[in-house]
């Protein structure tokens, strides 16, 4: 309800703000009639409505982020741990009489409810509880590098396997001694076709 | 009970120590004695499964009659755990689980010297290799984790108990099913560092080992997918797989196994990737002892590990003598392994299998990458940090939706090339049907630009729709192909086109058992759970059901007392079940748990927990899950299992179908 009654009036703050930046520039134009002035105030428009599009849509994201805090709690849950020891998700601990799971749930929920933006409600659980708390590792210094290896192999495999294929598709063939003799030309051709129609059905 | 238990692991290292030292020698002298010499080590094998399987027969006798002098019956079994469970003490803790591995090393060992007529030489060497592993254990087993250890001090009245989560009847056979994965790829190892060691000249040892590889594989998916359901009835998390090291260390030589699998078939049609099937063997035997060691070693942390201990050194001098040996001997004879063809063209079944092989084992990179991480965080910045679901999930899930459309493509592939032309006309109606199932999923309120996980579940679906439709194209194309010749219907023909080549089929059939799987996994994106406190008469709505708490009751047993809920559940109105959700105490460990009570439905399961009771309003605390699809994951299972038993029949024989014209008698169903 609060991102629809405010959409309507941030709409009508564009507008009116869009509709002074039109106004300014017939003056312009005016005073110095010539198309690099002309191209400056188009530019210049794109330019103010680009930045009031902006900053309606932080706006707009800020107010889905901060209307919908169920989902904020989940979402935060999902991304740290219980640290009693049972390696599970917080939000998904169900030991029952667990020291921790439900204390760390209620502080979670407070710390939304306070209005404590993402980062800052974890940086207080891992202040508190220290950084085995969340459930991956941070994108920040040494732990970077959890992040970055499995796409640095998928990388490099990749080159890897590119650099077989052309070394192989440049190979010359090597045929076990004794080995029926190559053929070539038209009668090749024959065995390729006889090949694929085997395989291929 | 003990004495005779601790004797026969005695007699059984030496067996194996004289089949391995025997056999190695018989392998390397020559003259008329080497033949009798390397038959004495075959016969050694053959006695240390019989000495082996006394071992455990005793210590699940044991078990039976309440031995308590016996500490590892103590701390795992009791008087009134019931008969079953007492069976399973065998694998419940540490000693015992070694105990288990060496008897199934033993009995896979004696397949192996009873079949050695199929290739005396080739056997012989497997043979040893296998004693040397056999050995290692036995080792281990006699002088680091005994499991007849007996108990200091006064014999106690009765035992501890089998841990909680362990009473389950799932846990009787998981365990069995997994070491027999793991433990099952010994015998490709022995065998593919045998050929190595003695220049086996052909495929031929690939051709031995096949089945075994694929029996191993299948006990293996069986074993992983066992522990997912087990996990998911007993630890009311509501999830099947929580990416645990323990479940991480059962899915790498998992995924390395399955890259074995599809790369073989290269080295066995085109002579291709010597090198690399034998790495990928022995990477997938190293994986097993090293996930042998995750669990055991206490090196990482972990809710099913077994307890801290110092068998971890073994394991990682082992580990490093495995390696060492492998590397020593494919240095020595690399040249052994040269590919005999060339790639023709980038467009062919030969670089599909690179790119699967390639994504199979970047998964297991990121796996094991991940499982490792906090150790070497520790290490290098001295905190650990938490390596956790979110970490696999956003890692892994491309890399699986890149597999599964190679899955998709890599069928339609012909050996050597495939012309453009070919691939459009096979690939244009699966790719039509994957498009079209997008449009009506987004057409029924799916949204995938508003979530990340939205996308996958999509491009999950999408692209599992995309392999059914290319598996169920192959088995119609060539079924009609069959039906034309032969005059038989369609189905007949596909069963008939299935019988000519099994392995083949039998692959497309476990693909598609995969599928089923990762639409299982796809709906858990739109997984719902409420928690409440419900008294009698008390109501709870989730999605289109209902829960209304009828009573609640207590009960005992001399293994356990428990309080369960009744529960019934409405739908539209109407009252379509009653669930007991159960909390069970175990009187002999002083331990809770969970048992679920799960309505599971090919649409979705209504999972219900009793978590406990508040302390300070009385009323029991119910949570219930709404997981979307998960009975796919099991079904998807059996499929699986149906299409490797398919796999591993014979072919039949091909029929000679008269040829009216010169090139319509083309083989139907050959080729992999």
């Amino acid at each position: 309800m609060g991102i629809e009654a405010n959409v309507p009036a941030n709409s009508l703050l564009l507008s009116s703000r869009a509709k002074r930046g039109i106004c300014s520039s017939p003056s312009s134009r005016e005073a110095a009639d010539s198309s690099s002035l002309a191209l400056l105030g188009m530019t210049r428009i794109f330019f103010k409505r680009g930045t009031q599009l902006i900053l309606l849509t932080l706006v707009v994201l800020t107010l889905l982020g901060a209307g919908d805090e169920s989902a904020r709690v989940n979402d935060l849950g999902h991304r740290m741990m219980c640290v009693c020891g049972c390696n599970q998700i917080l939000l998904e601990c169900n030991h029952v009489g667990c020291a921790y799971s439900e204390r760390m749930r209620s502080e979670l929920i407070a710390a939304v409810d306070r209005g404590d933006n993402d980062d800052l409600t974890l940086q207080g659980f891992v202040q508190k509880y220290g950084t085995t708390v969340m459930a991956a590792p941070t994108k920040t210094g040494f732990n970077r590098v959890a992040w970055i290896m499995p796409y640095l192999v998928l990388v490099l495999g990749l080159a890897m396997v590119t650099l077989i294929v052309r070394a192989w598709r440049s190979r010359p063939l090597v045929l076990p001694a004794g080995a029926v003799a190559a053929v070539h030309g038209a009668e090749l051709e024959h065995f390729r076709d006889q090949a694929r129609k085997d395989t291929e059905i | 009970m003990s004495q005779i238990g601790s004797f026969a692991l005695l007699l059984a290292l030496a067996l194996c120590a004289y089949s391995f030292l025997a056999g190695l020698l018989a392998l390397v002298i020559k003259g008329p004695g080497a033949g009798r010499l390397g038959e004495t080590a075959r016969r050694a094998g053959i006695a240390s499964f019989a000495i082996v399987f006394l071992a455990a027969v005793v210590l699940v006798v044991a078990a039976f009659q309440n031995d308590f002098s016996i500490a590892y019956i103590f701390h795992h079994s009791n008087r009134d755990l019931p008969a079953p469970y007492k069976f399973a003490t065998l694998w419940s803790g540490q000693e015992g689980s070694l105990l288990f591995w060496a008897l199934l090393l033993s009995a896979y060992g004696l397949v192996l010297r009873l079949r050695y007529k199929t290739d005396v030489r080739l056997f012989a060497y497997a043979s040893v290799i296998i004693a040397a592993v056999q050995v290692f254990f036995l080792l281990l087993l006699n002088f680091a984790a005994n499991p007849f250890g007996v108990m200091q001090g006064s014999l106690p009245a009765d035992g501890n108990g089998l841990n909680p989560l362990l009473q389950y009847p799932e846990m009787v056979i998981h365990p069995p099913m997994l070491y027999l994965g793991y433990v099952g790829f010994t015998v490709p190892f022995a065998f593919a560092l045998a050929a190595l060691i003695m220049r086996y000249p052909g495929e031929k040892w690939i051709q031995i080992t096949r089945r075994w590889t694929m029996v191993t594989w299948g006990f293996l998916t069986c074993g992983v997918f066992l522990g997912a359901h087990w996990a998911y009835s007993v630890l009311g998390w509501g999830g099947y797989w929580g990416w645990d090291p323990v479940e991480n260390a059962s899915l790498m030589p998992w995924l390395t196994g399955t890259a074995f699998l599809h790369s073989v078939m290269m080295q066995e049609k085109r002579g291709m990737l010597k090198t690399w099937n034998m790495w990928l063997i022995f990477s997938t035997f190293m994986l097993s002892i090293f996930g042998t060691f995750l669990t055991r070693s206490g090196v990482v942390s972990s809710v099913h590990a077994f307890a801290q201990s110092s068998i971890g050194d073994w394991f990682v001098a082992f580990l490093a003598i495995i390696f060492a040996t492998c590397l020593f001997f494919y240095v020595k004879n690399r040249s052994h392994l040269r590919t005999e063809h060339k790639l023709e063209s980038l467009i062919s079944r030969e670089s599909s299998f690179l790119f699967n092989n390639l994504l199979l084992l970047v998964a297991c990179f990121t796996v094991l990458w991940g499982t490792l991480f906090p150790v070497l965080s520790e290490w290098v910045q001295g905190t650990k940090v938490t390596v956790g679901p979110p970490f696999f999930n956003r890692v892994n899930v491309p890399v699986a939706l890149l597999l599964l459309l190679l899955t998709a493509v890599g069928p339609l592939l012909a050996w050597r090339r495939t012309s453009v032309e070919s691939l459009k006309r096979n690939f244009l109606w699966p790719a039509i049907g994957a498009l079209l199932t997008g449009v009506l999923l987004v057409a029924l309120g799916m949204k995938p630009w508003e979530d990340v996980s939205y996308f996958y579940s999509l491009m999950t679906i999408m692209l599992s729709v995309l392999v059914a439709l290319t598996v169920i194209s192959e088995f119609v194309r060539g079924g009609r192909v069959i039906g034309r010749h032969t005059g038989q219907n369609l189905f007949a023909s596909m069963v008939q086109l299935a019988h000519r080549n099994t392995r083949r089929y039998g692959g497309y059939i476990v693909h598609f058992g995969v599928i089923v799987i990762m639409i299982g996994f796809a709906g858990s994106v739109f997984n719902q759970d409420k928690e409440q406190e419900m008294g009698f008469g008390d109501k709870m709505t989730i999605g289109p059901y209902t829960l209304v708490c009828q009573s609640y009751t207590q009960d005992d047993n001399p293994n356990y007392g428990s309080e369960w809920a009744v529960m019934n559940v409405f739908k539209g109105g109407k009252q379509i079940a009653t669930l007991n959700p159960e909390r069970r105490f175990y009187k002999a460990s002083q331990q809770t748990s969970t048992m679920v009570a799960n309505r599971s439905t090919p649409q979705e399961d209504l999972y219900v927990v009793y978590e406990g009771q508040n302390l300070d309003t009385g009323k029991p605390i119910i949570k219930v899950h709404l997981n979307p699809l998960v009975m796919w994951i099991w079904i998807g299972v059996w499929i699986i299992i149906a299409g490797t038993v398919v796999a591993l029949i014979p072919n039949a024989a091909p029929v000679r179908v008269p040829a009216p014209a010169r090139m319509r008698a083309e083989p139907v169903g050959a080729g992999d």
